[in-house]
């Protein structure tokens, strides 16, 4: 009886989590969708402790242990992290996971040692590779939290994609070893789980920190892989579906996010972009630039008919959301129509800026999305670039040597006037030069983004 | 080869089930506006922490130390990423109720 209810709560938080991941992706149900899948999730948890038989009931002080310690700093973590630090700690998340994996293998290891029935080589290579993926997405996790954070640069090992090679190949060569009965110390699995984890952080450190959230949605896909093939092991089915149901979809999203840059995943991952050996030597671009102060640009944009804003990640740093929804409401009530370009890589991840302009109660309309938005440069007096710096660079459509080249950006020099805030002429994420700062039309507005938005909307207030 | 094909046979079921998800997944995200494709991403990061099913099992047939401390270890790891996942995401999500 206890099987058939568990079978049964299985079934219903398998159901629970494609139907949240289908409300997950339409803005008025997203919520919901959420919280389906996290009573889903809760079901299937507490039915596994109360309703496997081979969780035995002395167990449960340890386990229940283990449950509050996880939910009292699992929800401390997510409610304490700022908004900007949002990617960094979906990674952190995703590498405790993979952690999870590999540390289930290790002791169902030691299980079947301690059982002494020789497990059929199938368990094992499923229970290793479940150690590997689930290990490699930890490291990698870890360093892509890291580098998010910015406490630890792109680093390049010489001959990387060789050592990359010979290190995926000792993995592989000793999963067959020890499936194939081979290798009989014991102790092997520690080698494996040894090199997976230099495999993670060699797989991630040459990859540049723009990149990183197609790297987290990569090694998200590889834990719900991990997870799967703990599945497998278990012939637990909810896992399984779990599992395979992330795998797959955070490939393709890993995939959409990088037809959104143009770029294909190899060249992500290879780390051909905003690493240390841009593609090619950086085109250096002569011209002078021309500064603005805060009152001048206040002025320009008060008298303006339609200004465009161009969020980027320094707006994201600098916490300047909340202002700059003040600038906008301000704007709107002098006549000024006013609207916000999203470039579907600003910021650190897809939707980065949505998050960060809807906190500050943007209405969602005034978000337009690149295409949308491209052909209204053209009839627009001033666009506000704030923090943002290659998804408006002109090299993008012009320059064949860059690397940026062939990503779509924003038309923003097609607009009469543009006001670039930024802190200063440091090039953004790609390492390159960007020639709309020299242009005609462009005037540079620096500092720190919270800082001259707070003074253009002082000045606006002054010029009444 | 042989052990191949009998692990097949004998995983028919769940081998089915892979391939149907891996549609289903695909099938899932084609369609999101990119608006949503953080909260999504940290979404499917929170469904993955099903993986915590797996640790509660090694957790509880668990009849030494070494096994009780790593399968405590695992639960821990787990629960972090279930329930810091789901949160984060609802707080991500927190943001677009408002509508005007």
């Amino acid at each position: 009886m206890k099987t058939f209810i568990l079978d049964f709560i299985y079934i219903l938080s398998a159901f629970s989590f494609v139907f949240g991941i289908k409300q997950l992706g339409k803005p008025s149900t997203a919520r919901r969708g959420n919280l389906i899948a996290a009573i889903g999730m809760t079901a299937s948890i507490l039915g596994t402790i109360f309703l496997n038989d081979t969780v035995l009931p002395k167990n449960y002080p340890w386990i229940f242990g283990a449950l509050i310690i996880g939910t009292i700093v699992g929800t401390l973590m997510a409610k304490r992290v700022q908004m900007t630090q949002m990617p960094q700690m979906v990674s952190f998340f995703n590498g405790m996971g993979g952690a999870c994996a590999a540390l289930i293998s290790i002791v169902e290891y030691d299980h079947y040692l301690q059982h002494a029935d020789s497990p059929s080589a199938t368990r094992v290579v499923i229970l290793l590779l479940g150690l590997v993926i689930g290990t490699v997405s930890f490291s990698g996790s870890m360093i892509a939290f890291g580098k998010l954070e910015e406490k630890i640069k792109d680093i390049h090992v010489p001959a990387q994609q060789v050592v990359n090679m010979v290190v995926l190949l000792s993995i592989i060569a000793l999963i067959v070893g020890m499936a194939g009965g081979y290798l009989t110390n014991p102790n092997f699995i520690y080698l494996i789980l040894g090199l997976s984890i230099v495999y993670g952080l060699l797989f991630v450190f040459p990859i540049g920190g723009a990149d990183m959230p197609v790297v987290i949605s990569l090694l998200n896909s590889f834990t719900g892989v991990a997870t799967a093939f703990g599945g497998f092991l278990y012939d637990n089915k909810v896992m399984l579906f779990g599992g395979i149901l992330v795998g797959s979809a955070g490939t393709l999203l890993t995939v959409v996010m990088c037809r959104a840059m143009n770029r294909s995943l190899t060249n992500v991952l290879l780390g051909n972009f905003g690493g240390a050996t841009a593609g090619g030597p950086a085109k250096t671009v002569t011209g002078s630039i021309k500064e603005v102060n805060a009152s001048d640009a206040a002025v320009l944009m008060k008298y303006s008919k339609k200004v465009i804003v161009v969020p980027g990640y320094g707006l994201a740093v600098a916490q300047a959301q909340h202002v700059c929804h003040e600038l906008e409401t301000y704007l709107e009530s002098e006549g000024v129509d006013v609207k916000y370009a999203i470039h579907p890589v600003a910021g650190r991840m897809p939707g980065h800026m949505n998050i960060l302009l809807a906190e500050s109660n943007v209405s969602y309309d005034k978000l337009v999305e690149m295409e949308a938005i491209n052909p209204e440069f053209k009839t627009t007096d001033v666009v506000l670039v704030v923090g943002a710096n290659d998804v408006v660079n002109p090299a993008a459509k012009t320059d064949h040597s860059s690397p940026i080249y062939g990503m779509p950006i924003l038309d923003v020099e097609d607009a009469a006037n543009v006001i670039v805030m930024k802190r200063s002429m440091r090039s953004g994420y790609a390492g390159i030069e960007n020639e709309l700062f020299y242009s005609p039309k462009t005037r540079m507005l620096f500092g720190d983004a919270k800082k001259m938005m707070t003074e253009l909307v002082n000045e606006l207030k002054a010029a009444e | 080869m042989q052990a191949i094909f009998q692990f097949v046979s004998e995983n028919q079921l769940m081998i089915y089930l892979v391939v149907l998800m891996i549609f289903v997944g695909i099938e899932l995200i084609e369609k999101v506006p990119s608006v949503l494709h953080t909260p999504l991403m940290s979404g499917a990061n929170a469904i993955h922490g099903v993986i915590i099913i797996g640790s509660i099992i090694v957790m509880g047939q668990a009849e030494n130390l070494f096994a009780t401390i790593l399968g405590f270890i695992a639960v821990c790891l787990g629960t972090l990423n279930v329930v810091g996942g789901f949160v984060v995401t609802d707080r991500m999500l927190e943001m677009f109720k408002k509508k005007k």
